[in-house]
């Protein structure tokens, strides 16, 4: 079986630094896969590569086997239409209201009227569990948890194939990012999509991966099921996981 | 040792690369202007942005700039007996020069520096990536917009300018300087030409065009969180204000010859 979303030989070098230096990845449609990895180890970038937001300098991004880097721009565009992503932030638009952010993609890509788009995205609040009745405010309103539930309706309203998350409990208390944790696993059972989040949260990771692959130095250097992240055999992993200062990874103050 | 050459080469090539990378911006800004999908909402609401909320300053600013324009030429005149001059170069100033150029500096602070600051608050907060997995290009939901409305209203508030720069000179003139003022009007209209004011016109788009594209360019390519910003900003009112002065020279030179 193909994988729904693989990543050959990744590189990246931005500001003269070689932040990824040949990733290889895959995950299948239904699975989740959590990328681990301290700061500034290339998480983000490996996301936004997979994305299409940054171009790599080698290496090649298949969707269902096909590789999107070489793509020309509007077949692309086609493709990257499976995708939905969670920000980190929420990245929700702060001149639009609630409804017109989870909206978004039908209104100004989808071309749906604006009266079908609203009972859409009223009924996608109502799946993430956000009260209807913050539908007209503006995100900035929300608390941080709730502004992470509206990016999260904003990424599943049109029922992507792939989910993308960016540290998603990251800056809420643990009660919250608990909450969220168990939506993500639920709107991706329901969607049967493949996910692929990134993290350095390992409550969360544990909670929402099938698998967890661990990144360090622009490479990745184990994978294996969540439930042997305890018995890796890898020393950075166990060092991660223990959340110890002292080890083979360096702690960069 | 350290050759003396390099560092002028950097700075060079770093020149170079700038340019580039503006030029590159701007032809995609045009694709993205003149080819749907079109967003007439988003375009409409910066027409009120950066057209209709622009009136006050750009009037205020016509008005003292046509009486100061006044009484200047009338003292100058005076020293070789030609005050009777003032409504001829009154108008030929504010439409060929001052209305545009005036207009297009007041936007390049108002505008350009307000279009840098939102697209870069959009680019730090991810938010232009956002609308990128959101299957809208950037460039039309934002910035096509923003350049069109720029382009197309910055004449006409040219045109507004022009008016009121001529009734800024008109009231000076008529209340302390004792013209009639059926006289000076007459004079106006018979001296001015229709090419006086399509200059100008055409000086309008190109500053409203440049103050989109500059304020766009600064804001999408900030980083660095809010310094990042106030820096986009900054840059693009400098880099809005030396394109204007350059262009509005050869524009001049261009329609002189």
């Amino acid at each position: 079986m193909t994988a729904k979303l693989q990543l050959a030989g990744i590189k990246k070098r931005l500001r003269g630094r070689q932040v990824l230096d040949g990733v290889d990845i895959d995950v299948a449609q239904g699975r989740s896969l959590v990328i681990i990895g301290g700061s500034g180890q290339g998480k983000s970038v490996t996301l936004k590569c997979a994305l299409g937001i940054m171009r790599p300098d080698a290496g090649q991004v298949l969707v269902d086997g096909a590789d999107v880097t070489r793509m020309p721009q509007e077949i692309r565009a086609r493709v990257m239409r499976k995708f939905g992503m969670l920000f980190q932030g929420g990245a929700l638009f702060d001149s639009l209201t609630v409804w017109e952010n989870i909206a978004f993609r039908l209104i100004n890509a989808d071309k749906v009227s604006r009266k079908e788009a609203r009972e859409r995205a009223i009924e996608t609040m109502r799946k993430v569990r956000l009260a209807p009745e913050f539908a007209d405010v503006r995100p900035i309103e929300l608390s941080g948890g709730m502004q992470k539930r509206a990016g999260l309706a904003r990424a599943i309203i049109a029922k992507p194939d792939i989910l993308f998350f960016d540290e998603p409990t990251t800056g809420l208390d643990p009660i919250t990012a608990d909450a969220i944790n168990d939506l993500i696993v639920e709107m991706v059972k329901e969607l049967g999509c493949a996910a692929v989040s990134i993290t350095h949260d390992m409550a969360s990771a544990r909670k929402i991966a099938d698998e967890i692959a661990m990144l360090h130095n622009g490479k990745i250097v184990w994978r294996g099921p969540a439930t042997s992240i305890d018995a890796s055999g890898n020393a950075m992993v166990d060092q991660f996981v223990a959340g110890r200062a002292d080890g083979p990874i360096q702690a960069v103050v | 040792m350290i050759n003396p050459f390099a560092p002028i080469g950097r700075g060079v090539l770093g020149i170079l690369g700038e340019i580039g990378h503006f030029s590159t911006f701007v032809g995609r800004a045009i694709v993205a202007s003149l080819t749907p999908p079109m967003f007439l909402g988003q375009f409409l609401r910066q027409c009120m942005q950066i057209g209709y909320f622009s009136l006050p300053v750009v009037g205020v600013t016509a008005v003292f700039i046509g009486a100061a324009l006044a009484l200047n030429i009338y003292v100058g005149g005076a020293r070789f007996n030609a005050e009777q001059f003032v409504p001829n170069i009154v108008v030929l100033g504010i439409t060929r020069e001052l209305g545009p150029v005036l207009a297009g500096l007041m936007l390049a602070g108002r505008v350009s520096a307000g279009i840098a600051a939102e697209i870069g608050t959009m680019r730090v907060t991810e938010q232009i990536d956002a609308m990128t997995t959101l299957s809208t290009d950037p460039f039309r939901y934002l910035i096509a917009p923003r350049v069109l409305a720029a382009t197309l209203t910055l004449p006409m508030l040219v045109l507004v300018a022009d008016i009121i720069g001529v009734m800024g000179g008109y009231l000076v003139s008529v209340n302390s300087l004792d013209f009639n003022g059926v006289a000076y009007l007459r004079n106006t209209f018979n001296f001015m030409e229709p090419q006086d004011v399509i200059l100008g016109l055409v000086k309008a788009a190109v500053f409203g065009f440049i103050i989109a594209t500059m304020g766009s360019y600064q804001g999408y390519n900030s980083n660095g969180g809010a310094l990042g910003v106030g820096r986009a900003a900054t840059n693009a009112v400098v880099g809005a204000i030396v394109l204007i002065l350059a262009t509005n020279y050869l524009i001049t030179a261009f329609f002189v010859e």
